[in-house]
């Protein structure tokens, strides 16, 4: 591979910023986190000493260089520093997400290898007792909360304050072996793996090391002007790519603060509390605060309601203008002062997003609206796009160039190219090392010049030279009569409407495109609830004759929009089918980070695939469901088909 | 029961789950309770262990909840004594039973409906307060610091049955199940010796039952409470307990170990109903 020419002076590892930042900004915060209804802090250098305490404690319990230690847990700062120990240490600290269940645990740990983990809390516990039979190499366990553990045999189970108290009493025997191993770290030494959610076959470890984590922390940071007084508010799951980059590599570069909610269901009230100024969402997060506004809207009364839409119209004509810094007349800048102050400005204190300064989205394509709903109140919401064998960053919006429909230019030390069929290819200082123990998977995914091929198609916009990606390049295939499908293009339109949650378009060498779709619980549920429509549950609801209507309704005017653009007109919905389940990570159908896995869909519902084409009107399905503690359970239902309308085209050949 | 014979012997003895059970702490001896002509309660004993999880179930009217209101203070027996901690209990008023250490929740709930989850947790601290009204009106030195401490205990009590997100929130907004899950919190707030539960699980569907249930076993675990519940749910019963009393139409008909209340054929009858002379 390419060495990238730039070789920062500075530290050349994760443990080494540390060191810096706790002599540096030693009295600065670092870390906080609400508990018992109040915000503890830590700051640089009691961070350094908490987690040279657990690096010590590491190596009292035998941890060897080149070990692997798993972390499982929701975010909380002793977490964030189990990972630094571990590097201190020598060891690769390995993020699982805390939601897997056992079997998935088992195979992460069981493929690193991992002989110590670091964990939340009883339920993670459980989860890794239930398999350690599996896991030959694995050894100890360290928890946090000693909820309901005291009477675990604790022969191989240690409470995290006492394996940092026992770090701290031996440390005359360990602190000159910590500090040569320390030493030891270089900018090609592993700083972290992290496994990727696949979307198709087993998750894959991606090996990244501390050039990887430390180059794009600064190219990222100087990219926003991220500052030491910034505030982040870490609630991603650790084993995202984006969290270690955003509460380890850019928290470490710069020096800012990450805060740590109290427990996933106080998320909104500590984001208002903290109000972070870099923010980071999925566009699902956006979306369920949007829908969540408009319904509250909705039971607002008349004159506030009044009050809200005609500010609200004024803030999309200029508000994103306004943030761009374009010419606007004074009468609307003046117009949208007031609108600051009556509606923007309350309801961005509301949602948390007041002292917001660089506010990101990725993962997925955002509605337009949704998008523009944001910027029009002033917050700069702009797009990314990134993946973890590139230490996320690819392309990013720069600020006054942010548009719904692209992901922005290449970051700093980022280059692109784009293959003949369409398949983007990159290449910068954060390409991943390797896929550990999976040679053939790394050279399928990286070329010798570093080249690494991102799956998904896209091409560069001229006029602006920003990215625009249109569906994973494995999923973009031919209708019979050969024109283009994009499956994610129109599943991606369907979903920008609030009723629908989730779609799943098929199509691929077949004459006529049909799709699955999934209601939104909320936002139909409280449509159901204002038009006096009683039901008893999801089932009941998703096949209500007028929820059908409702969404064939959507469909067809997506239709209408698909029909517009040449090359993808033969991707219309021509019948179409609302699933009596939500789709679900835990039955297999979702990756963890919600991606939709085709494959596991076609075969587990195959039934309903086959009389969406052979034109029956209904069919009959049952399907296991698999609940949260693992039980399995069946669902019975008899669902509705329905036709939608398309629109006439003119059929062309794509290959012309 | 081999259990039971060790139970009997010693003074405190391990469960299969490795709970330590100590000495009796409560002690119920021929208690007789009327309402004019009706007896409730006719002539029942029975002991409370300390540590354990002690269930009363029977039928509908069986004198459950009276017999939990003896215990905590509310109605006065005509008939037989209250031992509590190796001594008679004298006829005292509730708040006097609250501070020698015994808290309990409500069939139907009684919470201050438009006050916060937090303050309704204070509350519970009430009974432990030693600053007058005016050292609290001006909040300085003790009162202030004894309002810190009393905090801190709420807080760790929220925390431990999950409710911080409701934290703020106006109790009258909330659905059945936090109610109560609450009121639970504003009775251990109270670090209370002995925490007696009016059927805890009443009105709740399978998963709040579970997840109550888990609380009740947890606080149980980690704080040593010592726990009288009264429940109509059999299921529930028997496998949270230790040991149960079993009381119908005012009479007790069992006590003992779940299984062996399980299989008395008084009990049976009680439950499945067989005609009364």
């Amino acid at each position: 591979m390419a060495k990238p020419l730039t070789r920062a002076d500075g530290p050349q590892s994760v443990p080494a910023l540390l060191h810096r930042n706790a002599s540096e900004f030693a009295n600065a915060p670092a870390y906080r986190e609400k508990e018992y209804g109040i915000w503890q802090s830590w700051t640089w250098s009691q961070t350094r000493d908490e987690v040279e305490a657990l690096a010590l404690g590491f190596l009292e319990l035998g941890l060897n260089e080149g070990d692997f230690v798993a972390i499982i847990g929701r975010n909380r700062p002793y977490l964030y520093w189990a990972m630094m120990a571990a590097q201190m240490a020598g060891a690769v600290p390995v993020p699982l997400y805390q939601d897997a269940n056992a079997e998935e645990m088992a195979y992460v740990m069981g493929h690193c290898g991992a002989r110590l983990a670091v964990v939340g809390d009883q339920e993670q516990v459980d989860k890794i007792i239930e398999v350690q039979d599996q896991l030959p190499d694995f050894e100890r366990m360290i928890y946090l909360d000693p909820r309901g553990l005291r009477k675990y045999d604790h022969s191989k189970l240690d409470q995290y304050t006492a394996v940092q108290e026992m770090g701290r009493a031996n440390r005359e025997k360990h602190i000159a072996e910590l500090e040569a191993r320390q030493a030891k770290l270089d900018y090609d030494s592993t700083g972290v793996m992290l496994y990727t959610s696949g979307t198709t076959g087993k998750p894959k470890g991606v090996v990244l090391s501390n050039r990887n984590v430390i180059e794009t922390a600064k190219s990222s940071s100087e990219f926003d002007d991220l500052k030491r007084n910034d505030e982040i508010l870490a609630y991603l799951p650790m084993a995202w790519v984006g969290d270690f980059i955003f509460s380890v590599g850019q928290a470490l570069w710069t020096g800012f603060c990450t805060n740590c909610p109290e427990s996933a269901d106080t998320m909104h009230v500590d984001l208002r509390e903290i109000g972070p100024t870099y923010y980071f969402a999925p566009p699902r997060v956006f979306e369920t605060q949007l829908t969540s506004v408009m319904i509250r809207m909705e039971d607002a009364s008349r004159f506030k309601k009044w009050l809200f839409d005609t500010f609200m119209a004024h803030a999309r004509k200029v508000g994103p203008a306004i943030l761009d810094g374009k010419k606007v007349s004074a009468w609307d800048r003046a117009k949208y002062a007031l609108g600051e102050l009556m509606i923007y400005g309350p309801l961005k204190n509301t949602l948390g997003f007041s002292r917001v300064r660089v506010g990101y989205t990725a993962g997925e394509a955002i509605g337009p609206e949704i998008f523009d709903f944001y910027r029009s109140l002033g917050i700069n919401l702009k797009q990314l796009y990134g993946q973890t064998e590139a230490t996320v960053f690819i392309t990013a919006q720069p600020d006054g160039e942010v548009r719904s429909d692209t992901v922005g230019v290449t970051c700093p030390g980022v280059e692109l190219k784009i293959a003949d069929n369409g398949e983007v290819f990159y290449r910068s200082p954060g390409v991943f090392v390797e896929y550990y123990k999976n040679p053939e998977s790394t050279a399928d995914t990286k070329d010798p010049e570093g080249w690494v091929a991102t799956g998904d198609a896209g091409f560069i916009e001229e006029s602006s030279g920003h990215l625009r990606i249109i569906d994973r390049a494995k999923d973009v295939g031919q209708m019979a009569d050969g024109s283009l499908f994009a499956p994610k293009y129109v599943e991606n339109k369907l979903k920008f409407f609030p009723n629908i949650l989730e779609a799943v378009v098929f199509g691929n060498q077949r004459t006529e495109c049909t799709a699955f779709i999934n209601i939104d619980l909320t936002a139909v549920g409280n449509w159901a609830e204002r038009n006096n429509i009683g039901y008893a549950s999801y089932q009941e609801l998703a096949r209500h004759p007028q929820v059908m209507d409702t969404i064939q309704a959507h469909v067809e005017e997506v239709n209408r929009s698909v029909a517009e653009d040449e090359m993808l007109s033969g991707c219309q919905v021509h019948r179409f089918v609302v699933l009596h389940k939500e789709l679900d990570a835990d039955d297999g159908e979702l990756t963890r980070t919600r991606k939709v896995r085709r494959k596991i869909i076609e075969e587990k519902y195959a039934d309903i695939i086959a009389a969406l084409y052979d034109g029956s009107d209904k069919v009959s399905t049952e399907t296991e469901v698999t609940y949260e503690d693992g039980r399995k359970g069946s669902i019975k239902a008899t669902l509705e088909i329905r036709d939608a309308a398309v629109q006439p085209v003119s059929r062309r050949m794509a290959a012309e | 029961m081999e259990r039971d014979s060790v139970k009997d012997q010693a003074d405190s003895y391990v469960t299969n789950d490795g709970r330590t059970i100590g000495p009796t702490v409560m002690e119920m001896k021929n208690i007789t309770l009327r309402f004019g002509g009706v007896e409730a309660i006719k002539d029942i004993s029975f002991d409370i262990r300390e540590g354990e999880i002690r269930a009363i179930i029977g039928p509908n009217g069986a004198g459950k909840s009276s017999m939990l209101n003896v215990i905590s203070g509310f109605y006065v027996p005509q008939e037989g004594e209250v031992w509590y901690k190796g001594a008679k209990r004298p006829p005292m008023k509730p708040y006097q039973v609250a501070q020698q250490g015994i808290a309990r929740t409500f069939q139907n709930i009684a919470l201050f409906e438009g006050m916060s989850v937090l303050d309704n947790v204070m509350t519970g601290r009430l009974t432990q307060m030693k600053t007058g009204m005016l050292a609290q009106s001006f909040w300085k030195g003790a009162a202030e610091r004894e309002e810190i401490e009393n905090r801190e205990i709420a807080e760790k009590v929220i925390d431990f049955l999950e409710i911080q997100a409701i934290r703020k929130t106006p109790v009258a907004r909330l659905p059945y199940g936090l109610k109560k899950r609450v009121e639970l919190a504003r009775a251990l707030a109270a670090e209370p010796t002995i925490l007696l539960l009016d059927e805890p699980m009443a009105g709740m569907n399978v998963e709040e039952k579970e997840d109550m249930s888990r609380f009740i076993l947890d606080v149980n675990d980690e704080f040593g409470t010592t726990i009288a519940l009264i429940e109509h749910d059999m299921g529930v019963v028997m496998d949270l307990s230790d040991r149960v009393v079993v009381m119908d139409y005012g009479r007790k008909i069992g006590d003992g170990s779940p299984d062996e209340v399980r299989n008395n054929q008084e009990v049976i009858d009680a439950y499945l109903g067989v005609a009364h002379d």
